[in-house]
């Protein structure tokens, strides 16, 4: 039996049931998922993404620096030069064409206070109402 | 939902139209089998495919793609007429019931037989059960939304539930089953056109002082209503839209009509995309942000019903990515030009983004939205609490409406029953309907990525009637192509019983065959959701 290094309650990624999840983790890998059976949504009951869909967590794929364009690549970069690009640019745009030639799309899969957060800076610092995502979809 | 996963178990009848439940609601769909297994409630299934729920129901209409106005409007009709309707629920809880009368007068079962093919006799028998129950409850996903008449369907469920007094008591109610896991958080927290946090109105002048008031004086929110996803996508293919920060999402893979999405990403002067993976959108961007999972995050998703649940970080970051949240706060740092000394009020103005965590960010949105003002962390530490919230006393709401709805009286929609905006013809003779499977997710960045989901179901297929296969001398297999006016997509076939003549049912998970090549971009003049379960296609071996 692995012992886990540690347990964390959380919520699944996947679908909007919102079931409650025990992540066993071991060197910094989940290697088992649990649900408790006290659970209000899914009393302990987990489908097999909720059970087994992790392995995305640790993909090589994941992005691990920013990258700008450079012609037809995309090429590693710094935040700071990332970041700096980003805000000059939009300001630029926003300057040259207004608000609401820019526009954001926020995410069914990033949390609350990060879909607030984004869709305040769109309202309270681009000034537009630009703002959606693929909730229709 | 207005009620909750918790009392599903406890309804008569079940109404379950437009969602799979089994394979993209999974857990819910236990609750509803537990129904009906274990407390004999009576399902009624409404799906052209025989999906696995209709090993369940007592009752399974299988109507033509896109006629669901017909048949619901059918079924008040019979329950008006049998004297069915709840009159004193009607009259202390509803208006505009005269009016609805009057649209379904001559909506008759034989009248939506015609239309929708479900015999007359069993869409009788579908209202009697119904209309008979103690409590019914109705259940639907984006196979009733996503649709050019989206909002009239959910209206005909709603006028349903209405006149038969089903909502405020447990298992009743209208249950829209939200897909991704913070869909329903996302339209909370103001990530639609129109409305700020839970659904406080833009162009509601009081409603944008009290932000702008909050968040600073330079602050001046627009009244109009913003662009949705597709209007942006038609915004950047016209040159009106010239910069797009996409966050999380990849609208390439979603979006309708693929193509056309893909050409307006590119004609976008700047795009900014920031995510766990390169998708398909990102590769197109002019700056990729690499963002985090949800294993590496703190902070709350809300689910389908309402419960605004803890998500906590469980894992390092890896690499040089960053967490979304800190990102933002980067962002809004620069945009300000401020690096705004930390002021100690809860309430953080757009030149300070020195935001404690994500708790201190909750404590901001939990001021600014009455519906959620008594939820803290400290609360949602030992357990997830369900919007509406108001005070920290208030234990949260497991089913809404008790007393009265949020407007007051529930008003009864009449409705028109019009065709899909396109129908099967000569030259793309099929139907074309999409959905998920149980194993894979969305684009599939997640589960294709999860070495045992797609050990089980590692391709796209592309689903036809057998009778229909037969005919064009395809077998399960076969290397098919299908078309519609937008695009094309090839892929193995299946030749199968469980899909009525005339379909073609593709999952939208992969790249590979894509459904959305095919779908159509047409939009519910409303809710601006476009109609991809109905698409005319043609079908040929390659
Ligand atoms: S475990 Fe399955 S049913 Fe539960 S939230 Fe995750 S994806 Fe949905």
């Amino acid at each position: 039996m692995i012992k886990p290094d540690r347990i964390v309650a959380t919520t699944c990624p996947y679908c909007g049931v919102g079931c409650n999840l025990h992540l066993h983790i071991k060197d910094d890998l989940v290697y088992k998922v649990t649900s408790p059976f006290d659970s209000p949504s899914n009393h302990g009951n987990l489908c097999v993404k909720g059970r087994f869909g992790y392995d995305f967590i640790h993909s090589k794929d994941r992005l691990t620096q920013p990258l700008m364009r450079q012609g037809e690549r995309l090429v590693p970069a710094k935040w700071d030069e990332a970041m700096g690009h980003v805000a000059d640019r939009l300001l630029e745009i926003r300057e040259k064409y207004g608000p609401d030639s820019i526009g954001f799309l926020v995410s069914a899969k990033c949390t609350n206070e990060e879909n607030y957060l984004m869709q305040k800076v769109a309202r309270g610092l681009i000034g537009t109402n630009n703002i959606d995502h693929c909730a229709r979809l | 939902m207005t009620n909750s996963i918790g009392d599903i178990h406890l309804a008569d009848v079940l109404l379950v139209t437009g969602s799979n439940t089994t394979e993209a609601h999974p857990v819910i769909s236990l609750e509803m089998k537990k129904a009906v297994r274990q407390r004999g409630a009576q399902l009624i299934l409404i799906d052209p495919r025989e999906i696995e729920l209709a090993d369940f129901a007592a009752i399974h209409l299988r109507p033509r793609s896109g006629t669901d106005i017909a048949l619901l409007n059918a079924m008040v009709h019979v329950i008006i007429a049998e004297g069915l309707a709840k009159k004193e629920f009607i009259a202390a809880r509803t208006e505009n019931f005269d009016a609805l009368a009057e649209a379904v007068k001559d909506c008759t079962p034989q009248w939506a037989e015609d239309i929708t093919g479900i015999p007359a006799g069993m869409l009788i028998e579908a209202a009697q059960v119904y209309g008979r129950a103690g409590s019914a409850a109705i259940f639907w996903a984006m196979g009733i939304t996503q649709s050019t008449h989206g909002t009239d369907n959910v209206q005909a469920l709603a006028n349903l539930a209405l006149l038969t007094g089903n909502f405020g008591r447990p298992g009743t109610g209208v249950n829209p089953l939200r897909g991704q896991n913070n869909v329903q958080g996302a339209c909370d927290m103001g990530g639609l056109p129109n409305v700020l946090t839970a659904y406080q109105s833009v162009t509601d002048e009081a409603i944008r002082t009290k932000f702008e008031t909050a968040w600073g004086s330079s602050v001046k929110i627009p009244a109009k209503p913003g662009l949705t996803v597709t209007e942006l996508m038609n915004g950047a293919l016209h040159g009106t839209l010239k910069a797009l920060y996409v966050m999380g999402e990849n609208p390439f893979l979603s979006d309708p009509n693929m193509n056309h999405v893909e050409a307006a990403l590119r004609a976008i002067e700047f795009l900014v995309v920031q995510d766990i993976f390169l998708n398909e959108t990102a590769q197109l961007a002019d700056v990729v942000l690499p963002a985090v999972s949800f294993a590496e995050k703190e902070g709350t998703f809300t689910n389908t019903e309402r419960r605004i649940q803890l998500v906590r970080p469980a894992l390092p970051i890896i690499g040089e990515a960053r967490r979304d949240l800190d990102i933002i706060c980067d962002l809004g740092k620069r945009l300000s030009r401020s690096n705004g000394s930390a002021s100690s009020d809860v309430i953080h103005t757009v030149t300070d983004w020195n935001y404690t965590g994500a708790s201190a960010v909750w404590d901001e949105i939990a001021i600014l939205t009455p519906t959620m003002s008594g939820i803290t962390y400290g609360r949602l530490e030992r357990g997830g609490i369900q919007w509406p919230c108001p005070t920290p006393e208030h234990p949260g709401t497991p089913i809404m409406h008790k007393e009265k709805f949020t407007r007051g009286l529930g008003r009864f929609t009449p409705l028109i029953f019009r065709e899909p905006a396109e129908n099967p013809d000569d030259e793309y003779p099929f139907v074309l309907n999409t959905g998920r499977v149980l194993q894979h997710w969305h684009g599939g960045t997640m589960s294709r990525r999860s070495i045992g989901l797609n050990w089980v179901v590692p391709e796209g297929e592309i689903q036809i009637n057998t009778d229909d296969g037969q005919g064009l001398d395809i077998a399960t297999g076969d290397l098919i192509r299908v078309s519609s006016r937008r695009g094309e997509a090839t892929g193995k076939a299946r030749l199968t019983d469980k899909l009525p003549r005339g379909m073609v049912f593709m999952n939208f998970h992969f790249a590979e065959i894509p459904a959305n090549a095919l779908t159509n971009d047409a939009v519910d003049p409303v809710a601006k959701i476009p109609e991809y379960k109905v698409a005319a296609v043609r079908i040929e071996r390659v």
